[in-house]
């Protein structure tokens, strides 16, 4: 069988098997470090893009701080509501003070509804109730609603700061910037 | 009418609907002979088919049930009913068989060898064009109920989950979110996955059986009826506006008033009974609470080790039983602090609210 010339393609398949000798050890390598930096480098544009993805590029996000107009434009003992699709607050004024309340439970986050019958906020979700104060005083919240810094602006307007937040549990709510006097 | 509709209506409290419901759970399964007769159970289906006929005829009732998101639920209750009643049945039967040194129903079935083409796809196919008709006639009949964009302002009310996790939202209501929402699943999921490793028993394997499994499948169906099919069938029909309770024939009212005024543990010690004021440290006010908590979960299962469970101890040995108590007393604590809460207003046995432990 060996003395048997072989065929004309199986001299040119000779010739392919012989080709991987023309590159040696040390070009194998480096290809192969080119092959993988250029495959690392894909991954990480890609995951750039992916993570870039997770920002979205304009965000609508409210002022934490903002003016809610003048003291006198609230009634004493009201809950006004009308800030809370906008800004997220219930403004309350009482005998003495005018403070802002958090719309969302302490319980699970939903959006209480101010009751004016029963003179309470009362979430849907689990059924919380918070007092006019935001003190919880039925269902599972565990802890009172929050309130945020109120103070008054140079032109008498109120001015309410989101990115402050006093909580009644942790003694804050004695905090003068926690509330209003009128 | 309207007495009876009342009379309904005023025995419509969460606590009074889970007792009556676990005294004819466990009623059901103690007099399964009789009860799971062929004869006995139509009764009890002419009564469930009664009450819904004679409830339609209510408004407040009709307009609840007939919500398309709530026909279904209905559909739930008679199957639920069908196939626990067809189990117990089969396993009466099995268990007289097996007293009598018989054969069971299944043990026979599989002595006779049949193909799988054509008796099983035959079989299969017919069932798959049934389930796609009721499917297309379905959603022909019963709109998706689209609502208005969502807004985060608005929280609709009442605000539901989706109906297969209304059990879940009805723990909601007795615990903080972290135990409700996470400690309390990961124990359902993780302890329907332990059932296997704890009760090896291989007895009951691919034939119905009640006498052989006593203790299983009871806790397994409670937890799943009562504890799980109850409250959602509660929290679709029962739970109303703001949450509140509302009976099978009351108008759905936002202005209902219903006193939950709760109270903490730590209030009912210092404030009603030693009429002393809560202490400020947080551990001394919540002393009793933490106590008790700590009673229940320590003492309990050698407790039970020492009498009811006694058997049962021997057989798990320590290390399974420590897992099924770990399984257990949760299971039973839930539904301790739930007819609490609806008896005594008692919200939390353990509450520190500044290190967010509500217990």
């Amino acid at each position: 069988m060996a003395e048997v010339n072989p065929p004309a393609p199986s001299t040119v398949s000779t010739g392919k098997t012989a080709s991987p000798q023309v590159m040696d050890r040390r070009s194998f390598f480096s290809w192969l470090s080119c092959a993988w930096l250029a495959f690392a480098a894909a991954v990480a544009a890609s995951g750039t893009t992916m993570i870039r993805y997770l920002f979205p590029n304009v965000l609508f996000e409210p002022p934490s701080q903002f003016k809610i107009g003048f003291p006198d434009d609230y009634k004493i003992g009201e809950v006004f509501e009308g800030w809370k699709s906008k800004y997220g607050i219930w403004v309350v004024r009482s005998v003495d003070s005018i403070y802002a309340l958090s719309t969302i439970c302490t319980h699970l986050g939903c959006t209480p509804n101010w009751l004016e019958g029963e003179h309470k906020f009362k979430c849907p979700c689990h059924g919380s109730g918070f007092r006019i104060t935001g003190i919880n005083f039925e269902g599972p919240a565990p802890r009172p609603l929050e309130r945020f810094r109120v103070a008054l602006a140079e032109d008498g307007q109120i001015i309410v700061d989101k990115s402050k937040k006093y909580q009644q549990e942790k003694g804050e709510w004695n905090d003068p910037e926690s509330f209003l006097k009128v | 009418m309207q007495q009876l509709k009342d009379l309904i209506n005023g025995f419509s409290s969460p606590q009074l609907i889970i007792t009556g419901a676990s005294i004819f759970f466990f009623l059901y399964l103690y007099f399964r002979k009789f009860l799971t007769e062929p004869s006995v159970s139509l009764f009890f289906l002419t009564l469930l088919v009664g009450f819904f006929a004679f409830s339609m005829t209510d408004a407040n009732f009709r307009e609840i049930v007939l919500k398309p998101d709530n026909v279904p639920i209905v559909a739930m209750i008679y199957l639920i009913a069908f196939f626990t009643w067809f189990s117990l049945r089969r396993a009466v039967e099995n268990d007289e068989a097996i007293t009598k040194g018989g054969s069971t129903f299944e043990g026979k079935e599989s002595d006779q060898k049949l193909y799988t083409w054509p008796n099983l796809i035959y079989q299969e196919f017919i069932c798959s064009i049934l389930v796609g008709v009721v499917l297309l006639i379905w959603s022909i009949l019963l709109k998706a109920p689209l609502e208005e964009p969502a807004d985060p302002s608005i929280s609709p009310n009442p605000s539901k989950a989706p109906w297969y996790f209304l059990g879940l939202q009805e723990m909601l209501v007795y615990f903080d979110p972290w135990l409700a929402g996470v400690v309390f699943p990961t124990l359902i999921l993780f302890g329907l996955m332990a059932i296997p490793y704890i009760d090896k028993n291989p007895k009951g394997n691919g034939y119905f059986t009640f006498v052989e499994r006593r203790f299983a499948i009871t806790l397994f169906l409670y937890g799943w009826l009562i504890m799980w099919v109850l409250l959602i069938i509660m929290g679709t029909f029962l739970r109303g506006p703001n949450w509140n309770f509302f009976g099978p024939y009351e108008k759905w009212s936002v202005h209902k008033v219903v006193p939950l005024v709760n109270v903490n543990l730590s209030e009912f010690v210092y404030v009603k009974w030693l009429n002393t004021g809560l202490p400020k440290h947080w551990f001394l006010r919540e002393i009793f609470g933490i106590v008790a908590t700590v009673l229940y979960f320590a003492v309990t299962p050698f407790i039970l080790a020492k009498t009811v469970l006694k058997r049962m101890y021997i057989q798990l040995g320590i290390f399974r039983y420590a897992i099924l108590m770990i399984l257990l007393l949760p299971m039973i604590g839930l539904l301790l602090k739930m007819l609490l809460r609806w008896s005594f207003n008692l919200k939390y046995i353990i509450a520190i609210p500044e290190y967010f432990l509500n217990v």
